[in-house]
């Protein structure tokens, strides 16, 4: 089963509602790739609340995803990690220090909002 | 009760069969009276050798059984393949060595996770992952 994305703004919102196969990961990483390029998007919050297992291989993509969107001048917020599946992951060893995390969809649209901010700041300096 | 507290055996073969088996190592831990964090813990476990399974053999099966030890319940997964097997089993479980382009993580990782570890393998003769979680006192 896909998982729906949503638009908002500037933003693509991707929620997932369920345990997620190798298959649909491998899809929803397509697919946001395609949507933020068509949509010139800003940023990607993926949000994660719903997943109980974060295995070896959901993390290696949710990775490949933030890397792929910063590479196009967008970023990725990872948002709703649980407590247990945080616990998980570091016995695991994969902590996606590389990766913007936010508690939940709320803080991780802040987030995007304060960096989208940033970058406006920056390039009216510059100009 | 005694019914879900029975042996579970997962034939894997797709990433749905993968999904499934954890699933049931998540239920039978928690009948078994697993705390909540031990819940997640084994079926992240049972996600990494299961996918190992349909990356490196094909195909294969994973049981879940519940198990009576020093006065406390544990669930026990076996995963078993008739696959390439482990070349060098010590290299295999250190963190990062793959041959299949991962992390590398997830048979070291799995042993993290787990109380109980152990795996018998031997090239050409196929790979069986035993692991344990226990229970409460
Ligand atoms: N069931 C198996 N049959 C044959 N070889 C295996 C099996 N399981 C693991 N291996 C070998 O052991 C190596 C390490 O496995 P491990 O699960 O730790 O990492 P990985 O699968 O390479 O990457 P990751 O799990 O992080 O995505 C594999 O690359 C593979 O060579
Ligand atoms: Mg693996």
């Amino acid at each position: 089963m896909p998982v729906p994305i949503l638009k908002q703004g500037s933003v693509l919102i991707a929620s997932i509602q369920r345990a997620l196969t190798d298959t649909d990961v491998v899809l929803l990483q397509e697919t946001l790739i395609e949507q933020v390029g068509r949509y010139r998007s800003r940023g990607i919050v993926v949000d994660v609340a719903a997943i109980d297992v974060m295995d070896s291989f959901v993390a290696r993509s949710l990775r490949a995803i933030a890397q792929m969107t910063r590479l196009r001048g967008a970023e990725m917020v990872l948002v709703g990690i649980q407590p247990e599946v945080a616990f998980a992951m570091v016995q695991l060893g994969t902590s996606l220090e590389d990766v913007l995390t936010a508690l939940d969809l709320e803080e991780g649209l802040a987030l995007l909002e304060s960096l989208g901010g940033e970058a406006e700041r920056r390039g009216g300096l510059a100009g | 009760m005694a019914a879900s507290q029975a042996e579970v055996r997962v034939a894997i073969a797709t990433d749905d069969d993968v999904v499934a088996a954890r699933q049931a190592g998540r239920q039978l831990a928690e009948s078994l009276g697993l705390a909540t964090t031990d819940l997640t813990l084994v079926a992240t476990a049972i996600s990494e050798v299961a996918r190992n399974i349909t990356a490196y053999a094909g195909t294969g099966e994973i049981v879940v059984r519940p198990v009576d030890g020093r006065g406390r319940r544990g669930v026990q997964v076996i995963a078993s393949d008739e696959g390439p097997g482990i070349e060098d089993i010590d290299r295999a479980l250190q963190d990062g060595f793959t041959t299949g382009g991962g992390l590398g993580l997830g048979l070291p990782g799995a042993r993290r996770l787990m109380d109980e570890f152990a795996i018998n393998s031997r090239p050409g003769a196929g790979t069986t992952v035993t692991m344990t979680k226990w229970g409460p006192q």
